[in-house]
């Protein structure tokens, strides 16, 4: 290989391989990556949406089962995104076959996009998976197209971030749950998923805008509905100030060689 | 220009434990080479850091040239690795580990497909490509890392005690392999349990102690170190008193066993000549114990003062045998 033989078509190569390996582990495994978020939320949506949702009437405008639709929506992407790097990279370092990729020459950025992406395919087949179970209860009419495709992807480029540092963190598979139960569902749950921040309090409402979750759910929501509790950009601007972040963050883990190298 | 140049190669792991202290090493291009070392001695941290998997405290690593902080991917795509443990995605296919890691350093996938058909084919591995990881035995698992670590097609190649845990067949087929890789020009780097091993395959040696080199030399010229070998005979008839031979010290091991050793100034002719007229005659002859094993041992011995001595080998040298290295 010479100089200049290490170039973006080699490192796009590498970068495929990481995506296709990670698309393939999610897909070959699909009734325990895929099935148990569409079960769940086709549960939500019969519960909440039509048994519960029929005697709460209206919230924030919209039907009930219309209003948590983006909100289930997007917890299928964050926790889906989450997992799928979470587990394949730390079982990666569990038996040690992340040493494959330790020894390539392929450069960190490669290392971290390919897992992300990975992640942010997994979120998104769930994402839409959950949006066709939606279309069974309720008629979806996308408001706008480019705020609903770039608010998911973000969302999930995000919380694949997010797994990530988890991952390389993680000492033992108990370390990879950890995060999930106790970090993740609150914050999805208490995110606006299920209600609008209008109806808290005023402190709780000023506690509510400290969670990011709250700015993607609401920016979905304008997304597809056209109605939201905080201003887009503003949730654009949240969202991409976390992705740049926990990207630089999870370069410097990768460059110090934290829970990967000796 | 040398294949690895490694010069004051430093490593303290946290909590203060100094693996390396300063280590400069020389390997030339082509060259088949041993590492060889006690337990502990700092060979797997050495290979470690040549393979980006340990990150140093001090010190230069270059290879072909090519210094590995200033131009780490073109170091990475110069080396093959395979390591002493075995490092794989259990439910993966044969052939999937392979190509897959042909793409990890940039391999179109169709060019890795026909180059994985190569190496499997190789190391015997083709009618298994389809098998799942976790359903090879030792023996296969550790041909697959080699066929992994080739597909690349590095300059460098470096194993980690390769040949541990597979039985005699798998392992001379794999010396086999690795000699005529080596004679189409790989550079070899080779940790082993097995000094024969060494001894066998390749023409250098590195003896790692205590994280510094305490010998660096080619295996001819430390072979010749030997001032007297020891043979074990096999008599045909019971010998009741040991016979006076000059310049040959005997130990009769039981009725039918002899020990001899002798000095470099006599031969296996003068030898024989001497038993032919005491009347003693000679079923079979072995080294009682390998000639660069001993050496190894004496070697590590008088550096360290510690650990197995020569005479401890003398006494149980298969024991030896399985903690060095």
């Amino acid at each position: 290989m010479s100089r200049t033989g290490v170039g973006w078509y080699r490192h796009w190569i590498s970068f495929q391989t990481i995506f296709v390996k990670e698309i393939l582990r999610f897909t070959r495994i699909w009734v325990q990556t895929i099935l148990p978020s569409v079960i769940t939320t086709t549960l939500y949506f019969v519960i909440f949406g039509r048994l519960i949702g029929d005697r709460i009437g209206t919230m924030g405008g919209l039907d009930y089962l219309d209003f948590i639709v983006p909100g289930l929506v997007l917890m299928g992407v964050i926790t889906n995104a989450y997992s799928n790097v979470v587990s394949s990279f730390y079982s990666s370092k569990f038996s040690r076959y992340i040493e494959e990729l330790l020894v390539s020459p392929a450069p960190n950025w490669v290392i971290l996009a390919g897992y992300v992406a990975g992640g942010v395919a997994r979120g998104l087949v769930v994402g839409l998976a959950v949006m066709l179970v939606a279309m069974i209860f309720t008629e979806i009419r996308i408001h706008s197209v480019a705020v609903t495709l770039l608010v998911i992807t973000m969302t999930a480029v995000l919380f694949a971030l997010g797994g990530f540092i988890n991952a390389i963190y993680a000492n033992s598979f108990d370390d990879i749950s950890i995060v999930p139960t106790f970090v993740l569902t609150p914050l999805t749950y208490l995110g606006g998923v299920f209600y609008s921040i209008e109806l808290l309090p005023g402190f709780w409402q000023g506690v509510s805008l400290a969670n990011p979750v709250l700015y993607m759910v609401n920016a979905f929501r304008y997304g597809l509905q056209g109605v939201s509790d905080i201003p887009v950009g503003i949730a654009f601007g949240i969202i991409a100030i976390f992705i740049l972040v926990l990207c630089a963050f999870s370069l410097y883990l990768l460059r110090r060689g934290v829970g990967i190298k000796t | 220009m040398p294949a690895l140049d490694v010069q004051q190669l430093t490593k303290t792991y946290k909590g203060g434990f100094q693996a390396l202290k300063g280590i400069d090493l020389t390997v030339e291009e082509g060259d088949f080479f041993a590492l060889l070392g006690p337990n502990g001695a700092g060979k797997s941290t050495f290979i470690g850091i040549l393979a980006s998997l340990v990150n140093k405290t001090g010190g230069s690593v270059r290879v072909f040239g090519e210094d590995q902080d200033r131009t780490p991917e073109l170091v990475k795509s110069f080396i093959g690795l395979v390591p002493q443990e075995f490092n794989f995605n259990l439910f993966l296919p044969v052939v999937e580990v392979v190509v897959n890691q042909a793409g990890y350093y940039g391999i179109p996938r169709r060019e890795a497909r026909v180059r994985a058909e190569r190496y499997l084919r190789q190391l015997d591995l083709w009618d298994r490509r389809d098998t799942e990881m976790r359903k090879l035995s030792g023996g296969l698992k550790r041909r697959l890392m080699i066929a992994r670590a080739l597909v690349h097609e590095p300059r460098l190649l470096i194993l980690d005690e390769p040949t541990a845990g597979v039985d005699i067949e798998i392992r001379r087929s794999m010396w086999t392999f690795l000699r005529e890789l080596n004679a189409g020009g790989t550079t070899i780097i080779l940790t082993t349990h097995y000094l024969e091993e060494a001894e066998s395959l390749c023409r250098n040696i590195a003896i790692i102690n205590h994280g510094e080199i305490a010998e660096r030399t080619s295996i001819l010229a430390l072979l010749n170190r030997l001032h007297t070998e020891t043979f074990v005979l096999n008599l045909k008839g019971r010998l009741s008193e040991l016979p006076q031979l000059g310049g040959f010290v005997l130990q009769h091991l039981d009725d039918c066993t002899l020990e001899v050793e002798m000095s470099r100034e006599h031969t296996i002719n003068g030898l024989f000549e001497a038993l032919s007229r005491n009347g003693i005659e000679v079923i079979s002859l072995r080294n009682k114990q390998n000639r660069l094993e001993r050496l190894f041992l004496e070697m590590v011995d008088r550096r360290s003062g510690t650990g197995w001595s020569s005479s401890d080998a003398a006494v149980a040298p298969d024991a030896a045998r399985e903690v060095i290295a």
